[in-house]
């Protein structure tokens, strides 16, 4: 479980000047669930994750991780890849883990790059791959540590939308093939609500959770029609709140 | 290269003085020290000298750097101290260290050494001032140990500081050896360049000096290059 409660963030700007940006910032992921955090631009949702990932420790509240499992371990996919583009591939998901872990896990590692469809390309440089490669890099970095929790920053923005499509799939894909808390941040609703069992709304400045949205739908019946219906209702959700 | 020659040669003729020997002269000089085995032993001594004293001034100069680069603070109140170093003669690092620590090897490459420091210090500094903040968070998420994040994210961001500081640092080096040579060693290039100056024996001279030269010219291709381009595979060439 993955409880998070942030009871307020600010920014000194340069001249000194604090300005809110999170304010009584509080939920609970439950085991294997998929959250997705929608909200403006600029509401602080990287803030968030940064705050959970231990990136950022300048804030008042707690941010708590039970694993029944005793694995303590966080993994993130960022905005940008960040592969070490002096290191190939193979190298890239081989330093996230501990050398103990590598020799252990050949086999399982081997399998993930297989899932991810990178077993032809775990030789090459970063620089050498598209976008979409290195994204799919990226989430087998995270995936090779097995994490207790997974945290995600717009992994697939700036993909052509078959790219982010594909992307999506595989992600639940392997995702669903292990038992992780998964949290996700985007700006595109219908992308959380193809991959989210439920979607948190940031709202207001300094932000904190607007609304909540659970979706019942099981992730293979969410076809395009059903998107549009489930997004009509969160529509109407949000506008009545 | 042949143009060079062919204008010493003129020269030389023109000249016609134990000043300016000509390149037969030279050549033959170079025989002569080869078959009595002294240019192999003083080249020998003097590119032992330079590596070692490479060697030394790289890791503690790197080490310097990357923590000064790194800590605002400690630069701050280190930096007058880099600056002073940087400025202080070579030949006054020498005497002095050659004073102190006696006329002996470690104080000679010690000398050479703290000679260079400086130089690589500003140079890595330079370069751990710029890592990228990205890496060294990704490193955090992944729990990654300080030497693994030494190795695999800080040296290869510094490379092309390292290759920057290699270039100018060896030819420095070889040049300040060649002056505690002179100053207080019995063997090396630059005690023959010395004891050749007092029997003003020019062809000698040039002799030691052309051969130390090519050295240095292998070095840098079949050491230095090869090293870059190993450093370099990852960048996808433009060419």
């Amino acid at each position: 479980m993955l409880d998070v409660n942030i009871k307020s963030k600010q920014f000194k700007s340069s001249e000194g000047a604090e300005l809110d940006v999170l304010n009584l910032l509080q939920f609970v992921c439950e085991e294997n669930s998929f959250t997705c955090i929608v909200g403006p631009s600029g509401c602080g949702k990287t803030t968030t994750l940064r705050c959970i990932l231990g990136l950022d420790t300048d804030f008042d509240g707690t941010v708590s991780v039970d694993d029944t499992h005793s694995r303590h371990k966080m993994a993130a996919v960022f905005q940008e890849p960040r592969l070490l583009p002096w290191r190939t591939v193979e190298q890239n998901v081989q330093l996230a883990l501990n050398d103990v872990a590598v020799s252990v896990n050949n086999a399982t590692f081997h399998e993930l790059f297989a899932e991810l469809g990178l077993s032809d390309h775990i030789s090459l440089y970063p620089n050498e791959l598209s976008l979409g490669l290195a994204r799919r890099v990226s989430l087998a970095r995270a995936f090779a540590v097995n994490p207790s929790v997974l945290i995600l920053d717009e992994p697939f923005v700036s993909l052509d939308n078959e790219t982010a499509a594909r992307l999506r799939r595989l992600l639940v894909k392997v995702w669903s093939a292990r038992s992780c808390i998964a949290l996700m941040v985007t700006h595109n609703i219908d992308e959380a609500i193809e991959l989210a069992d439920r979607i948190l709304f940031f709202s207001g400045s300094p932000a904190s959770v607007g609304h909540e949205h659970r979706i019942s739908v099981p992730r293979a019946e969410r076809s395009l029609e059903m998107v549009k219906v489930i997004r009509a209702e969160i529509d109407v959700l949000v506008a009545g709140g | 290269m042949a143009a060079l020659l062919l204008l010493w040669t003129v020269s030389a003729w023109l000249a016609q003085s134990r000043a300016l020997p000509s390149p037969v002269a030279v050549a033959a000089a170079i025989g002569v020290e080869f078959n009595s085995g002294e240019l192999v032993r003083h080249t020998v001594a003097t590119l032992g000298r330079v590596f070692a004293a490479f060697v030394v001034a790289m890791a503690i100069g790197g080490a310097i750097g990357i923590v000064l680069g790194r800590n605002g603070g400690l630069n701050k109140l280190f930096d007058p101290w880099v600056i002073l170093f940087l400025n202080l003669p070579a030949l006054v690092i020498i005497v002095l260290s050659y004073i102190w620590f006696g006329l002996n090897e470690a104080a000679a490459i010690g000398a050479v050494a703290l000679n260079k420091i400086p130089n690589v210090v500003v140079t890595i500094r330079e370069g751990a001032k710029s890592l990228e903040p990205e890496f060294a968070e990704m490193a955090r998420v992944f729990n990654f140990s300080r030497w693994k994040a030494l190795r695999h994210i800080v040296l290869p961001q510094l490379q092309p500081y390292f290759a920057a500081a290699t270039r100018s640092g060896v030819a420095l080096i070889w040049k300040v050896v060649l002056v505690i040579e002179l100053l207080g060693r019995s063997n090396g290039v630059g005690f023959q360049i010395h004891l050749h100056f007092q029997l003003f024996d020019v062809a000698t001279i040039l002799a030691y000096t052309l051969v130390f030269v090519a050295v240095m010219l292998v070095v840098e291709y079949l050491v230095l290059q090869p090293l870059e381009n190993h450093a370099r595979r990852w960048r996808v060439s433009n060419a």
